[in-house]
């Protein structure tokens, strides 16, 4: 304990320098846990959303665009489909269950989602105000929405078009707020949910010029999506093969889009983590610098620790407890300025009622942060450990 | 006691120094004396045990030193050396007090804080504990490294060159505080210096019991 406590003198003696390291160290350390916690979010908001649908159906073009406007309302989609062909969907032999998805409308940037109450079901969301809806026209609010919007249980809104805030507002229709969902942590959270026919009725009232015109519309309805589950794990094999090659719709796998994204970013943050690397490598240098300069300075006073009864390995100790310091300093500095900038993007995404991330969160793979930490810092007071440890008494004695 | 008997030590890959025999009674003093190269520091070398003689007999405070090595060596020095260098390397990022703790960090033992205060009370600067050392004045910081070096209550103290640079009040004050410590300590205090007004500052008989003995050094290589 006391040598560390000497240590912890030792080092601060020179506050700038050793500032100067903690910082050069922390900066390496956050962005090696910016890019561990966003990681880590990514993947649990991907899992938790992709939970239990094996592919999505819609129309035709990118099915990544599918995925992320179907899934994780990030994208807009890329059309719509038509009813009828969904409902023969429906009665396909490896089809399990299928939870549609329509989309056209937002409420101030949060999207109107015409579905069914599976939807709700399916992420096992509960009320924590009101019911869920019985008829067109009557939504459910995510609780994210609810909170931002500050919409409650009888309130009514109209909708805008487009999935974007800003869009020309559905006057003549108005929803009413009939339930409030509890936070899911999933997608449903900034979603405002209705069922499909409140979708079609918006949009039929807003268009529709007569009686006959309206029954035309009502024939050609259409949806944007459906999620669909499979009766058996076997029908990933034939099931998207037959969506694409005899329907004018398209299949797209979930886990495959996403692992090809999670891909293509992770170039990007092969990028961020070299940059950390050579942050962390500076870090090392600067540590090795001023620990080799102390060796020098002190050499004196190390010198007179050995002639006070030290032995060697005491005195390198001395040297490699300040590194652990600046280990452990950098590390808890290193955490903290890698949480904030996590909350930080959390926050950014929230705004734009993008991708939920966010909450403070510990994962195990954060161990590897103070390990790096005292790894790089303990590593580069190696070789001054090893001057202080052979420093000479003799030239105590000789320091004329 | 100091005993030393046809002592000689080769520096590696250079001379051989060889010094005169010399037996130093416990609780006395020993001047070691001689100009710059003659050997002193070499000499003081031996008696802390940083190096092994290469012949001769030498035992400092009851202790033959010619096998002791490496670890044994580091903990015979701690209990039975006190060193005041001629630069007091009192490390400035600690308080007067936490110099003083280093000591004992240094030996092993656990830190004692009243020894502490005893030790600085002895030489009449416990009120500068808290102080770190570029508050000190020179004759303050000599005080706290002879407090530092006495804290164990070693045998033997070595002291090396305590009087370099100073003036010949401040050296007299600098040999009269080592010869009261020593005394009080029974300590055998070894002087190296080549400041020849330190002879002169000792009295040959302190209370009638404590003598001086001087060891007139001259370079005399095998």
């Amino acid at each position: 304990m006391k040598t560390l406590f000497f240590a912890w003198r030792y080092l601060w003696s020179r506050p700038l320098g050793a500032a100067l390291n903690v910082l050069l160290l922390s900066l390496g350390l956050a962005s090696i846990t910016f890019l561990l916690l966003v990681g880590h979010q990514l993947t649990q908001a991907f899992e938790r959303d992709l939970a239990g649908i094996d592919v999505v159906v819609g129309a035709k073009g990118s099915p990544m665009q599918l995925i992320l406007s179907g899934v994780f309302h990030i994208d807009v989609p890329p059309g719509n489909v038509p009813l009828k062909a969904v409902r023969e969907l429906e009665k396909h032999p490896l089809v399990a269950s299928v939870i549609p998805i329509s989309l056209g409308d937002n409420l101030r940037g949060f999207r109107i989602v015409g579905t069914s109450q599976a939807y709700i079901q399916h992420y096992q969301a509960t009320l924590s105000a009101g019911r869920l809806w019985d008829a067109p026209l009557q939504v459910v609010l995510g609780a994210t929405a609810a909170r931002q919007l500050g919409l409650v249980v009888g309130n009514t809104f109209a909708g805008a078009h487009g999935l974007g805030a800003g869009g020309h507002t559905h006057g003549d229709s108005l929803y009413t707020v009939t339930g409030v969902l509890a936070p899911s942590g999933s997608v449903l959270d900034r979603l405002v949910l209705t069922d499909t026919a409140s979708v079609w009725k918006v949009h039929e009232d807003f268009t529709a010029v007569d009686e006959e015109d309206r029954q035309v519309m009502e024939e050609e309805r259409e949806i944007t999506m459906v999620l669909v589950r499979y009766k058996t794990p076997m029908a990933a094999m034939s099931f998207p093969r037959y969506v694409n090659t005899s329907t004018d719709m398209q299949a797209a796998a979930p886990a495959l889009e996403i692992s090809r994204l999670l891909h293509m970013l992770g170039l990007g943050t092969d990028v961020l983590r070299a940059f950390a690397g050579v942050l962390l490598l500076t870090a090392g240098l600067s540590v090795f610098i001023a620990l080799w300069s102390a060796v020098r300075e002190r050499s004196g006073d190390l010198a007179l620790l050995r002639m006070l009864g030290a032995p060697p390995a005491q005195v390198a100790a001395l040297l490699l407890c300040e590194a652990l310091w600046l280990g452990l300093l950098a590390s808890l500095a290193g955490l903290l300025l890698g949480q904030a900038c996590a909350a930080a993007l959390a926050w950014l995404l929230q705004l734009d009622n993008s991708l939920l991330l966010g909450g403070m969160v510990w994962p195990p793979e954060l161990l590897i942060v103070p390990v790096l930490a005292l790894g790089v810092s303990v590593g580069a007071a190696l070789l001054p450990a090893w001057g202080a440890f052979r420093v000479s008494v003799l030239s105590l004695l000789q320091s004329r | 006691m100091i005993r030393t008997c046809q002592l000689s030590y080769t520096y590696p890959g250079g001379p051989t120094l060889a010094f005169p025999d010399v037996e130093v009674a416990q609780g006395t003093v020993l001047l070691l004396s001689g100009p710059s190269g003659c050997g002193k520091s070499t000499w003081l070398s031996l008696a802390a045990a940083l190096v092994a003689p290469t012949a001769g007999e030498l035992v400092v405070a009851d202790q033959s030193l010619g096998a002791l090595k490496n670890i044994a060596a580091d903990a015979w020095r701690a209990r039975a050396i006190g060193f005041l260098p001629q630069k007091l390397h009192l490390s400035a990022a600690l308080t007067v007090q936490q110099n003083l703790a280093l000591a004992f960090w240094a030996s092993g033992q656990p830190e004692d804080a009243a020894r502490i205060d005893a030790a600085l009370q002895a030489l009449g600067v416990q009120h500068l504990a808290r102080r770190t050392p570029a508050q000190l004045s020179g004759g303050q910081a000599q005080r706290v490294a002879l407090a530092r070096a006495v804290l164990l209550q070693p045998r033997v103290i070595l002291a090396d060159e305590p009087t370099a640079s100073l003036d010949f009040e401040a050296a007299a004050d600098a040999v009269r505080l080592l010869l009261d410590t020593a005394r009080i300590q029974g300590a055998t205090l070894v002087i190296a210096t080549h400041d020849a007004r330190v002879a002169a500052l000792i009295p040959a008989k302190v209370d009638g019991q404590i003598g001086f003995q001087p060891l007139q050094l001259v370079r005399k290589q095998l």
